[in-house]
């Protein structure tokens, strides 16, 4: 029996390699701050490369997607979240056991460790039988489940550890602790005197007063008098303790390969589920790209950047969305318009809507039609490094030509502006040039820039701008809409504003 | 075991918030000046005199009972300051048994416990003792029930018992604890256990050989181990040293308790004293049911004035029935202010159950006393000190409720006579409509005739008497409001000119 994935299509597709590296566009479309913001508080499942590894096969997403759709349910995903839970803390136990020198002790941890595991994993495949289940991934492993629990070797650890565990709760013992030692010896029931004392003041009761309770502090671990008394007990209870040494070596390494992947994988759609949903509260969406592998027509609709959207978020300030598309030949994106205007959030939201699209998670965006690209490039400009001019323009146009030669007509290629660092004939020049290129390579690209040249190179470029509010130009909409590039109009309303017009400019001339 | 002195079924709280008129009503009423009295210089007398006096009560069984156990502390003086000894001896030598405050392990505790309650055992004795000797010859309700108390729940027998106890408590023959076993077979449920009758019996059977145990000594220098051990020991000790704890803490607050509500008491004792060597007369006051409206006294004089002049003060005489509202008019420095001040001071002692200084007095409880008194101390700015005055009876407005008693001193004076008149008579038609007993001390004649005119069934008149040849006689009479105050009779006295001829008197014989 081939063991199920619930984020493989197929036994074919790559394995997961957890020693991949950040792919290198990370930090410029800002996903690392996404990834760092997804995973945390979830360490313990190592799920950051998940999370590096795009998909290049249409099936292998929408095999995530299934899933995803499946997760929607909120009865299922309060089920897969209660399973992790219980199998956190059958790790906890795992590494508690280790920790632990005595042995009477570590079998107990082993014990516990066993019930939880049989607990949730039998509770698992009850609860998955509840729901209605559409998905490959989903099916398979819940059809897997099913088996392993119908097997003999599970039954056993069910039953045995049931066993012990009632054995153990018969056990009673009484302490005599004296000034130089102790004895050890079954408990006779002899009454309560702490009761018995508590009765005889009962007279004085008034009202509340405080608590002389000693708190002790409760180690896992024990001392060697503590270890004394647990090893005379065992001596009162040697038919128990003796069946529990036996099991412990029995179900040495019971966990379940395939079921401790699944409680790892998908995490994978947990973490991500719960960092969405407090954005689709706030009133955000998130849809399920269509994705092509040929067809570059692309539309999206009321995306955002999903970084900024977690910092915004912290300070309840809106994020606004922005829609943009590709029809038949159109290929490249080019954004022009006043600076701080959301140009280069817009490229980073582009960015990460086909990143995040690839690895076959939901996006930001009430609808997304998307190309699912082979390789992804980003050039963003640092606009601190500008110390040599000539080194710097050097460097840019080393870096865009090893894009270039890297990049096929299905990969994405983002620049932000580039080519700042030189005239502004050179950088028409350059820029066109570069354009030219990517337009003959038919790749997809996003370019913001502040050449309105660039604009309408040919029918593959597509002008978008960011706008301004008309009667306060200093107030941003961060609304990036599709319209030829003018650089004029935000100049114009800053004059407009300090009556530097032409207009205005007469009127106080002949005044 | 409760002392219910204060409440025939509660107890006296001394630490409930007091009301929030309390520091005007202390300063109008000169309450200090009472408290002090009671106290005789002991802080503790003071506390209890003043939170007794603001914890006023309006059902008139309640108040009577207090009157009662007042009377049986008159008639058995030394008796009572007796009791009081025995429970400040008790709560001192409770405190001399000092707990460290991060020293409170179990045993220290039960060890510390131990030693107090031998202690109470002693004053609890001469409790009872005193129960045995005098409670004959006491007859109110509250002591009658106290002493039976006493003498049913302090038997011979029950302090035997209690002896018992102690011993047990050093458990000279080890510590017996029985156990379960919890997570990594770490004992859990750690419950004191008696062995059967005597200290060492299970020791014996132990070594006579049944029933089967382990025993451990400890090497003389493993200090882990007896530290180990005397944890062990501690979790045994816990709850029964948290009982005991918490028990020697009841029995301290019923001393405490014991202490505060005889307090009250001594305190009136010592009030008594004060006035009993002045030659003042005192009076159990007749209450009269909330809603019903009178005022009756005989030789009615401000307690406060008489504990600070050598010479015997003036009472004043009324018999007042279904009056809301006086009105009191009259002469300058004429004993208007004394006579407000006695009233309130009556009513408060009425209402807490003690003697009023007077020969007689009858008057319905109140839902609160409350004051608005002139300020004279900020003289700077009119408006802002009419400000303040409006301020202040805003504030009192919102605490008022029916049948509350408002007591006026010349409020609303610092504005003219045709304002002040104004802002007074709507203030106080509105507290007659909402039932609100009002006294008001006025020199405005505008304000005062007003009412007079009105020929109100449910309105007194009072004027501060004066003589034909321009002396005070202190005294007030029963008499419509004059249109000038006897300023001028200072004035003259001061200044030393002739006096003025003498203006018409319109004088009514007392109501």
């Amino acid at each position: 029996m081939t063991l199920p994935s619930i984020i493989r299509a197929s036994p074919k597709d790559a394995p997961l390699n957890d020693g991949v590296a950040e792919p290198s566009f990370f930090g410029d479309l800002n996903l690392d701050q996404v990834v760092k913001a997804v995973t945390a508080g979830k360490e313990e499942y190592n799920l950051t490369p998940y999370f590096y590894q795009p998909l290049h096969d249409v099936d292998a997403i929408a095999y995530r997607h299934e899933v995803w759709r499946d997760l929607k349910n909120n009865m299922l995903s309060i089920h897969v979240r209660a399973f992790a839970a219980r199998m956190h803390s059958v790790r906890q136990h795992l590494e508690q056991a280790s920790k632990l020198h005595y042995q009477l002790q570590k079998e107990s941890w082993f014990l516990d460790e066993a019930e939880i595991y049989c607990a949730a994993v039998s509770t698992f495949v009850r609860d998955l039988d509840t729901v209605e289940l559409k998905s490959r991934g989903f099916s398979a492993f819940h059809e897997y489940l099913t088996k392993y629990v119908e097997s003999d070797r599970f039954a056993a650890l069910t039953a045995e550890t049931k066993k012990l565990r009632a054995d153990l709760g018969t056990v009673k013992y009484a302490i005599l602790a004296t000034d130089g030692g102790f004895t050890v010896r079954r408990y006779e029931g002899e009454s309560n005197y702490s009761t018995e004392v508590e009765r005889t003041f009962e007279k004085f009761k008034q009202g509340a007063v405080k608590s002389y309770e000693a708190r002790f502090s409760d180690l896992a671990g024990m001392n060697h008098i503590e270890e004394k008394v647990l090893e005379f007990v065992g001596r009162l209870y040697p038919d128990i303790f003796r069946t529990l040494a036996e099991y412990c070596v029995k179900h040495a390494g019971f966990l379940d390969e395939a079921i401790v992947a699944f409680d790892r994988d998908i995490q994978f759609y947990v973490a991500y589920q719960d960092y969405i949903s407090g954005f689709k509260r706030a009133g955000l969406n998130f849809s399920y790209p269509i994705m092509s592998g040929d067809d570059k027509e692309e539309r999206s609709e009321d995306s955002f950047d999903l970084a900024l959207a977690g910092k915004l978020a912290i300070n309840k300030s809106r994020i606004v969305c922005n829609d943009f598309h590709l029809a038949s030949d159109e290929r490249i994106l080019v954004v022009s318009g006043p600076n701080q205007g959301g140009k280069t959030t817009f490229a980073r939201t582009f960015g990460q809507l086909h990143y995040l699209a690839s690895i076959g998670c939901p996006v930001p965006g009430s609808e997304a039609k998307l190309f699912l690209f082979d390789q992804l490039f980003t050039h963003f400009e640092k606009e601190e490094d500008i110390t040599t001019l000539r080194g710097k323009l050097e460097d840019d146009l080393v870096r865009i030509h090893d894009i270039l030669a890297r990049a096929t007509s299905n990969s994405i290629i983002i620049m932000n502006e580039i080519f700042t660092s030189t005239t502004l004939n050179d950088a028409i020049f350059l820029g066109k040039n570069v354009i030219k290129r990517i337009s003959d390579r038919d790749a997809l690209c996003l370019c913001v820039t502040f050449i309105d040249e660039l604009a309408s190179l040919d029918k593959k470029t597509v002008s978008m701008v960011s706008t301004i509010v008309p009667d306060n130009p200093a107030e941003r909409t961060f609304k990036i809409v599709r319209k030829p590039a003018d650089g004029l109009s935000y100049a114009l309303s800053i004059a407009e504003k300090y009556k530097l017009t032409y207009e205005r400019l007469k009127e106080r001339l002949n005044s | 075991m409760k002392a219910h002195l204060m409440f025939r079924d509660g107890d006296f709280d001394p630490e409930k918030k007091l009301p929030p008129n309390e520091p005007l009503l202390t300063q109008d009423l000169e309450l200090n000046t009472l408290f002090a009295a009671m106290a005789a210089g002991d802080k503790f007398l003071f506390e209890i005199a003043k939170r007794a006096a603001f914890s006023s009560m309006q059902d008139l069984d309640a108040i009577r009972y207090r009157q009662d156990i007042l009377r049986d502390c008159i008639k058995n003086a030394d008796v009572v300051r007796s009791m009081y000894a025995i429970a400040v001896e008790s709560i001192e030598q409770e405190r001399r048994h000092y707990l460290g405050l991060f020293s409170q392990s179990p045993s220290l505790v039960l060890h510390r416990s131990v030693n107090v309650v031998e202690m109470f055992i002693v004053t609890l004795g001469k409790l009872r003792e005193v129960a045995d000797a005098h409670a004959a010859e006491f007859q109110s309700e509250g002591f009658v029930t106290l002493f039976a108390m006493l003498k049913r729940e302090l038997t011979d027998e029950y302090f035997a018992l209690l002896r018992t106890h102690l011993k047990r408590m050093k458990f000279r023959g080890g510590v017996l604890i029985s156990a379960e076993l919890g997570k990594g077979n770490k004992g859990i449920k750690y419950i004191l256990r008696r062995s059967d009758g005597d200290d060492d019996g299970w020791l014996t059977r132990l070594f006579a050989g049944r029933p089967r145990g382990y025993s451990f000594r400890l090497h003389p220098r493993d200090e882990n181990g007896a530290r180990a051990l005397g944890e062990l020991r501690d979790r045994g000790l816990n709850l029964i040293a948290n009982a005991l704890g918490q028990s020697t803490d009841h029995i301290l607050s019923f001393f405490h308790m014991l202490r505060t509500e005889l307090a009250f008491y001594v305190g009136c004792l010592n009030l008594h004293g004060e006035l009993l060597a002045r030659g003042e007369p005192i009076c159990f006051p007749e209450p009269v049911a909330l809603g019903e409206r009178k005022h009756s006294f005989r030789g009615l004089y401000d307690v406060c004035l008489a504990l600070t002049l050598t010479h015997h003060v003036v009472g004043n005489d009324v018999a007042a029935e279904g009056k809301d509202l006086t009105i009191i008019t009259g002469a300058n420095q004429g004993g208007k202010s004394t006579f407000l001040r006695s009233v309130g001071l009556a009513q408060l002692m009425m209402q807490c159950g003690m003697f009023v200084g007077a020969e007689s007095f009858s008057a319905d409880v109140c839902a609160g006393i409350f004051t608005h008194y002139k300020r004279e101390e900020d003289s700077s700015m009119k408006s802002g000190k009419l400000d303040e005055e409006l301020a202040r009876m805003s504030t009192i407005i919102d605490e008022l409720s029916p049948n509350a008693m408002m007591l006026f001193n010349e409020s609303f004076a610092a504005t003219n006579e045709r304002e002040g008149s104004e802002i007074a008579r709507q203030i106080v038609r509105a507290l007659l409509e909402k039932h609100i007993k009002v006294f008001f001390v006025t020199h405005f004649y505008d304000f005062a005739n007003s009412f007079w005119e009105k020929g109100m069934e449910n309105a007194m008149f009072l004027r501060a008497e004066r003589q034909s040849d321009g002396e005070r006689t202190f005294r007030l009479i029963v008499g419509r409001p004059l249109e000038t105050s006897y300023g001028q009779d200072l004035y003259d006295r001061i200044f030393g000119v002739p006096t003025s001829p003498t203006r018409p008197q319109a004088l009514s014989p007392i109501a």
